[in-house]
């Protein structure tokens, strides 16, 4: 069982990597390697679910481990596990990864490893680095020091996602959508899931593993998801075009609220115990004056985070949707693949009859865009409103 | 709960009871009300030594030293502002003199009511303070009203309409309507009328979102725009409007689809106040199910356009007004 076994049907990107690992071990131990084998920067691209970021983990784990990546010794556990001493992971809560965050980590991967073989700086969601903490994470890609590794994690190498001055100084990863059958696979293996339901949850989440494993965990999940997927059939008129909307914006509410309360309590607790909250005695008044600010900015913290689950929450629901509307274009133009949504695919092929290939085409378009017009600020539930009428009418 | 009198002060001036609370937050009012008082109290002594204070700065020693009396005797009216502020010692001391107040003091003390110093209030209203209440105005008839009243007090005379017109011109803050008030009563015979407002004021001071999306929401495209300039020149930001564009199609498109019925009854399952429901029955008149799409996405659009999504903020708003007219007028006709 190496580092790689999680990486779910990315051959190809295995190989380079574990490739790349040898070389790395060959630098560390004072060989000397071709000009290329190992490099200094890495982008791992892919889309949602594909496994960025577990094959930028591996990758760092590969790197830190005398074997090259045996996935038992202590430096691959604590790697993989988020605590190894010289791998720092950048795993945004929010919706963007600031200036001054990256200016600190950027200082940090600049000292030299401890443990005298890599010093790895892992950016999960580098699409959410703002402008200005691009160019100073630019900076040390620039110019790195001997022994210090970035890995950056995006959906694509769009200048969208990440700035083309960047994306010139790394070496790219490509994944692949992992096919269902080996997402299946894996859920089987891994998380002990009967293949029945391992199947159905793998193709129902489009090559998204964890969506996959979470599809096939959660009935909660799963109820949510059969609510999506009504929503074509209950979009009768203008008003209840406005009732799924408000019903959709309200799981994905819910469902971020769940997520997150109870991390944020906690983290409250903790800051006030921290600050001296419930202290009797003298002085205890007087060393809770002026802490106010701090969990201000604590809450702040906590409600972008919120606003992000919110959105990631909606998101999902989206993409399942637009799964549907997908299904019913392949049954009425008869393509040869296999639908998203097997499970409604009756359904679907209903709704392809009743309606033309163009307007399936414009409702798919008009869920696309309700993605794109909520990832621009647009308030979740007029962009929502619009899409619901747009699907309404075709 | 009597206690010892100086001799030297037996039988002096006579106002027993001189403690005064002034409580409601429409500043001018309180204002007003506070000299209303001081103004009394000096004619009732006209030698009485004024001083006033923010009740937040005051210590309790200095208030003790205020409301001690005299040595050589003498009225003193003793004003404290923002009473809300007081810090607790002073709170304690006022209660305590409320309770047998010196009567060759006048105190007076304005809050500005709330859960904020309710001590003070309370004490001094228990305590047997005389409270002088100045009501909170918020409703548009009230604010007319006072208009009218307020140019009568100067001597002269306005109808509701001029009082409109002024507050339209003006704004909603009492303390400016008030100067534009004797502003105009000064520069005219006192007889004030629409056409006076008018000739001295243009413009309009209160313009919301929502007056652009009403207007627009009836195909009124010139009032539209015209609300929509003015809510961006008195600096409303573009995005409430564009928010407020997207509410007015919503809420008719509920409300429309909503069918016939009572407003009470329609306002419950949708949640709404009664009165959005009957002026959304009102704008649904002219708009088709499609033409309710096609509005619905211009407002989206406007929404990202105001957001980064546009170079031209006014631009997109006014596109987007445009559009809503439109898509009444056509009658969603894509």
């Amino acid at each position: 069982m190496t580092v790689w076994a999680d990486l779910v049907g990315q051959d190809a990107a295995i190989e380079t990597l574990s490739r790349a690992a040898r070389a790395a071990r060959a630098v560390v131990d004072g060989e000397s390697v071709e000009p290329g084998a190992m490099t200094h920067a890495w982008l791992f691209t892919g889309p949602p679910g594909s496994g960025r970021s577990v094959a930028a983990r591996a990758f760092a784990a590969a790197l830190q481990c005398p074997d090259g990546g045996c996935g038992v010794c202590a430096a691959c556990h604590t790697t993989l596990g988020g605590t190894h001493a010289d791998v720092r992971f950048v795993v945004p809560e929010g919706l963007s990864i600031s200036v001054s965050e990256m200016r600190a980590l950027v200082l940090r991967a600049a000292s030299s490893p401890t443990q005298g073989r890599w010093q790895v700086l892992l950016v999960e969601d580098a699409d959410r680095l703002t402008e200005a903490a691009g160019n100073a994470l630019l900076k040390a890609v620039e110019e790195p020091p001997a022994r210090t590794v970035f890995l950056l994690c995006t959906p694509s190498t769009h200048p969208d996602d990440i700035s083309v001055t960047i994306r010139s100084r790394c070496r790219v990863v490509t994944l692949r959508q992992p096919p269902a059958e080996a997402v299946a696979e894996v859920l089987v293996r891994r998380d002990g899931i009967p293949p029945n339901v391992a199947t159905w949850a793998a193709s129902a989440a489009q090559g998204h593993v964890g969506r996959a494993r979470h599809l096939a965990r959660d009935p909660q999940a799963q109820s949510r998801r059969e609510a999506v997927l009504a929503v074509p059939r209950r979009l009768t008129g203008v008003g209840a075009c406005f009732d799924a909307a408000n019903a959709l914006i309200e799981a994905a509410e819910s469902e971020a609220a769940a997520s997150t309360s109870a991390v944020d309590a906690k983290e409250k607790a903790a800051l006030e115990t921290a600050l001296g909250a419930g202290g009797t005695g003298k002085g205890a008044a007087g060393a809770a004056r002026g802490t106010k600010g701090q969990i201000t900015d604590l809450e702040r913290r906590q409600k972008t985070r919120a606003t992000r689950s919110q959105r990631d929450a909606l998101d999902r629901a989206l993409v399942d949707l637009a799964g549907f509307y997908r299904d019913a274009l392949v049954s009425s133009v008869g393509a040869p693949v296999a639908p998203v949504h097997a499970d409604v695919a009756g359904q679907s092929a209903a709704a392809a009859r009743r309606w033309s290939p163009e307007s399936t085409l414009r409702r798919l378009e008009a869920v696309l865009e309700c993605r794109a017009a909520i990832d621009a600020n647009v308030k979740p539930r007029i962009a929502v409103e619009a899409m619901m009428l747009a699907l309404w009418r075709g | 709960m009597s206690r010892p009198r100086h001799p030297w002060h037996d039988g002096a001036m006579a106002d027993r009871n001189a403690v005064h609370l002034v409580l409601g937050d429409e500043e001018l009012l309180a204002a007003r009300a506070v000299g209303d008082l001081v103004a009394a109290a000096r004619a009732a002594e006209p030698d009485a030594e004024l001083r006033q204070y923010m009740a937040g700065e005051l210590v309790a020693g200095e208030l003790a030293e205020m409301l001690s009396p005299s040595l050589f005797g003498g009225a003193r009216v003793l004003v404290l502002r923002s009473g809300q502020d007081a810090k607790k010692d002073v709170i304690a001391a006022l209660l305590a003199y409320a309770k047998s107040p010196d009567d060759d003091v006048t105190l007076i003390v304005q809050h500005v009511g709330g859960a904020k110093g309710k001590a003070l209030s309370d004490g001094l209203k228990s305590a047997g303070a005389k409270v002088a209440t100045v009501p909170k105005i918020s409703r548009p008839r009230e604010r007319v009203d006072f208009v009218t009243s307020e140019v009568r007090r100067l001597g002269g005379k306005a109808g509701d309409a001029a009082a409109e017109a002024l507050i339209a011109a003006v704004g909603n803050d009492l303390r400016e309507l008030a100067s534009a008030c004797s502003q105009l009563v000064a520069d005219t015979d006192g007889n004030i009328d629409v056409r006076t407002v008018s000739r001295y004021y243009k413009g309009r001071a209160e313009v919301s979102g929502f007056n652009v999306a009403d207007a627009a929401l009836v195909g009124d495209v010139s009032g539209a725009l015209e609300a929509l300039r003015w809510a961006l020149h008195i600096g409303v930001d573009p995005v409430p409007i564009a928010d407020a564009i997207a509410d007015g199609v919503r809420t008719v498109a509920r409300v429309a689809s909503a069918g016939r019925g009572s407003a009470y009854q329609i306002a419950g399952n949708l949640g709404m106040p009664p009165w959005k429901v009957e002026r959304a029955q009102r704008q649904a008149r002219g708009w088709t199910p499609d033409a309710l799409v096609d509005a619905m996405q211009a407002a989206a659009e406007c929404n990202a356009a105001v957001k980064g999504g546009s170079d031209d903020r006014a631009y997109a708003l006014e596109r987007a007004v445009f559009a809503v007219a439109a898509a009444r007028q056509g009658g969603g006709a894509r």
